[in-house]
């Protein structure tokens, strides 16, 4: 039988415990246990981007990491992106850019673009579709979400001057 | 040992569906007692919008706001038929037959309405805003909202439609030989400009101009982003994707999405798309089938740009590197 670990996390600001199986991943966990279904499982050996989170901070891939070195760090998700209804400047912007088609790459697409607009809020062309090198899409050819990327970078820009 | 330079074109013609008949497709329609509208199919959203444009679709038939419809594609044992979401079918089969289903709705809705109104459903119009009025006289209306209410629990009426769209079958004429073999063709046409290095045989696509003629576009963001990404796959097809990329052994092709790779968004063309409305004759409110036909021209485009680069016809997909340098040799070894 499978152990179980009990890990707490701060899941998108709030404060979350649970047991889970010792070895299961992030991924696993957020989705079976935690109940946020918004990280996708697409290829489960981190070359499809579609499970990226941010574990303090920082752009990671939930499918690769374990969920038990998750204790006490903080995990942000595409679920906790929107505040009081209001929808994130990056998903603003996908949704008037049509950056998503069947959907399943849009949460790791939006959590790549994250990462880079959290460090650079201004970026170039190049600098964007470097983010998201590591991200599969199928559907849109990828130029609507670059689009879009650029499109919530200036919007954000805008707001704080 | 250069990097050569050359520009292809290629226009296609493309039918919508399945022909020589059998591709039908059901749709059902009837409303709730508050007046909203259920659609129910067995056709599939893959995430091109299907959902979206039928409700479009019924709700313009009707004279409601989309958001008054519903599409329920939930499960194909119980829902009416479909042949299925491919061939570029979807807008053309589906929605024809929706218009059948909403239409017959809609007169039944009419008729309680005229019986409610005492007036003759013939006199009744939709605003599109939830109200059926009296045509000439938009004081004298009931909202749609009351008319179910209305045929659910005073008249016994169920305000619903049934739709079916199938394409008669064409035979050849025993004298000519003349038949319709397709209907409802989307044309399309793409200029693609490309650089080949003749050392290596890579192919760089710097830019692809696309013109796509759909019928009349019902959602034009929609179409738009079908078709970039349409024409981004079309590169696809021309240079990237096989099953077998690694000979000789089989077991050495890609197994997932990982390994069989599509340009990623470091790779892409620089892309346009113009998109030319000339409705339909026989599309639900003139649209065509766009799907697969704007994926099409690049292929030829390009393989006609790589002829005007190096002088070399490669009529193998994809074109890889290797089958380039191969007709380079080749055509080295004749002059």
């Amino acid at each position: 039988m499978t152990k179980k670990v009990p890990i707490q996390i701060t899941l998108n600001g709030e404060e979350r415990a649970e047991f889970v199986d010792s070895g299961a991943t992030l991924l696993r966990a957020l989705r079976d246990k935690f109940g946020d279904t918004s990280p996708k499982g697409g290829c489960h050996q981190g070359t499809c981007g579609a499970c990226s989170v941010m574990i303090d901070g920082e752009l990671h891939l939930s499918c690769l990491t374990l969920a038990e070195v998750c204790e006490g760090r903080a995990i942000e998700t595409t679920a906790g992106l929107a505040k009081d209804g209001v929808l994130h400047p990056l998903q603003q912007a996908f949704l008037e850019g049509f950056a998503a088609q069947c959907g399943f790459c849009t949460p790791g697409m939006i959590m790549a673009a994250k990462a880079l607009l959290d460090h650079t809020p201004s970026p170039t062309r190049d600098e964007v579709v470097e983010a998201l090198s590591g991200n599969i899409c199928r559907c849109t050819g990828y130029e609507p979400v670059i689009k879009a990327v650029l499109s919530a970078a200036r919007a954000n820009s805008q707001k704080v001057a | 040992m250069t990097i050569r330079r050359g520009r292809g074109v290629a226009a296609v013609n493309y039918p919508t569906g399945m022909n020589l008949g059998g591709d039908p497709s059901q749709a059902l329609v009837h409303s709730t007692p508050t007046g909203s509208f259920m659609v129910t199919l067995s056709s599939v959203d893959l995430g091109q919008g299907l959902k979206q444009v039928m409700a479009q679709i019924c709700a313009e038939t009707i004279g409601v706001s989309a958001e008054q419809v519903t599409i329920d594609t939930a499960d194909t044992d119980t829902g009416p038929h479909c042949m299925g979401t491919f061939a570029s079918r979807g807008t053309h089969r589906i929605g024809n037959a929706i218009i059948q289903a909403a239409t017959e709705a809609k007169q039944v809705m009419l008729e309680v309405a005229a019986e409610e109104l005492e007036v003759d459903a013939g006199d009744l119009e939709t605003d599109g805003a939830g109200n059926i009025q009296v045509k000439g006289a938009p004081s004298k209306s009931i909202s749609i909202f009351d008319t179910a209410l209305a045929a659910h629990f005073k008249h016994g009426r169920s305000i619903s439609g049934r739709g079916m769209f199938l394409i008669p079958r064409s035979y050849p004429e025993t004298e000519t030989g003349a038949m319709k073999p397709s209907t409802c063709y989307a044309h399309a046409c793409t200029v693609a400009e490309v650089e080949v290095d003749d050392e290596t045989g890579e192919v760089t696509v710097l830019t692809v101009k696309n013109v796509f003629e759909i019928g009349r576009a019902l959602n034009p963001k929609m179409v738009e982003q079908q078709l970039v990404g349409g024409s981004w796959m079309g590169i696809s097809h021309a240079l990237y994707e096989t099953t077998e990329p690694y000979y000789p052994n089989r077991d050495h092709g890609g197994t997932d999405f990982n390994q069989y790779l599509m340009p990623g968004p470091g790779d892409l063309a620089d892309t346009e798309v113009v998109v030319l409305e000339r409705p339909s004759a026989d599309g639900p409110y003139g649209a065509k089938g766009p799907g697969e036909m704007c994926a099409n021209p690049q292929i030829p485009a390009v393989a006609n740009a790589i002829f005007d680069a190096v002088g070399v016809r490669v009529d193998h997909l994809p074109i890889t590197p290797e089958r380039i340098l191969r007709a380079l040799k080749a055509q080295q070894a004749t002059t």
